[in-house]
């Protein structure tokens, strides 16, 4: 009795001494392939494929602003060569028309940017132009919410901020690259 | 006096490591839960443009990864040095992409399937001709929730 009282006090107890170095070898794994990083980008929504050709009609008239960057990164705005410094107040005040002007859009929402780039473009570059453009609108917005609801856009409930969004639709059409520069390597 | 000085010495200061285990699990589960694994290694070199207006991906098992960019060093020799598109770990044609998407699409619960980024990484050298091509072929394939992963760019957001 006696001999399996002090086995019961014996067996109590899991050596506990080498949960350390487990669970230091599960740490330096997961230290090993951890990605801190988080992802980040200009989030984008495609146009549905169809296999008419937009009209280049359309591209003339008073809703459209078109950018074009072509093989040497040179950016042109409705025809004229313009500074991507430049493009976002541009933007803004063709989608808005403060002016009333008639070669503007009539209300935002008819407003169309139309970007096109050549085969040769740097995607760098593109993905700049890109970026003032959605910035032109990101401010937009928030010039809105601020003026409607004395809040900026990103602080506004869901219904809010898409009833933001139908007053000024982004609307960026992409025609078809053109291909003048690219570089057969 | 004399007395306290006397048991200071003699007792030797061992300090407890019973707590040890309990602080490397908490940092294990720490880092178990911000992990996210690296399934594919890169065989392109990338180095992604920069922007502000950024919008992060929440859902990791919503994204799907597409990559442009020159071959690494090592190749080179089998491959040129002209823009490449990687898929998963390895080269791949433009044509490849719909299975890829498909793969990808077919371990995602049908209800979230309309949410599925595709996250384009991009070297900021590359130029706009395979990037169209592989654009066109996202629209074909009804991926039309793209990002254009880019770095924040230092500044403000709004100038």
């Amino acid at each position: 009795m006696a001999r399996k009282s002090s086995k019961d006090r014996v067996s109590n107890e899991v050596n506990a001494g080498s949960m350390a170095d487990i669970a230091f070898l599960l740490l330096i794994f997961f230290l090993v392939t951890t990605t801190m990083d988080q992802d980040k980008g200009v989030l984008v929504r495609l146009p549905p494929w169809s296999d008419e050709k937009p009209e280049s009609e359309r591209l003339a008239s008073r809703r459209v602003l078109s950018v074009l960057v072509n093989s040497n990164d040179e950016l042109l705005v409705r025809g004229e060569m313009a500074d991507i410094n430049a493009l976002r107040s541009r933007t803004k005040e063709f989608i808005m028309n403060p002016n009333k002007r008639d070669d503007m859009p009539k209300e935002p929402k008819d407003a169309i940017i139309s970007l096109m780039n050549d085969r040769g473009t740097h995607y760098a570059k593109y993905l700049a132009v890109y970026n003032e453009l959605k910035a032109a609108y990101n401010e937009l917005y928030d010039e809105e919410a601020q003026r409607r609801y004395g809040k900026p856009f990103e602080k506004l409930s869901k219904s809010k901020q898409k009833l933001i969004k139908k007053i000024i639709p982004l609307v960026l059409s992409e025609a078809e690259s053109t291909n003048y520069g690219e570089e057969d390597k | 006096m004399a007395k306290f000085e006397k048991k200071r010495g003699k007792t030797s200061p061992a300090i407890s490591t019973a707590s040890l285990p309990d602080i490397i699990f908490m940092l294990l589960f720490f880092f178990m839960t911000v992990t996210v694994m690296r399934n594919s290694t890169l065989k392109v070199d990338v180095n992604i443009p920069e922007a502000t207006e950024l919008t992060k991906l929440e859902k990791k098992s919503l994204v799907n990864f597409v990559f442009i960019g020159k071959p690494m060093k090592q190749y080179q020799a089998v491959r040129g040095t002209s823009p490449q598109l990687q898929l998963g770990d390895k080269f791949s044609s433009i044509s490849e992409i719909p299975v890829f998407l498909e793969k990808h699409r077919a371990k995602v619960p049908e209800k979230q399937r309309s949410m599925i980024i595709s996250s384009l990484k991009i070297d900021s050298k590359v130029t706009m001709g395979i990037v169209s091509d592989v654009k066109d072929q996202l629209r074909k394939s009804e991926q039309l929730k793209v990002n254009y992963s880019a770095k924040a760019r230092a500044g403000d957001k709004y100038k």
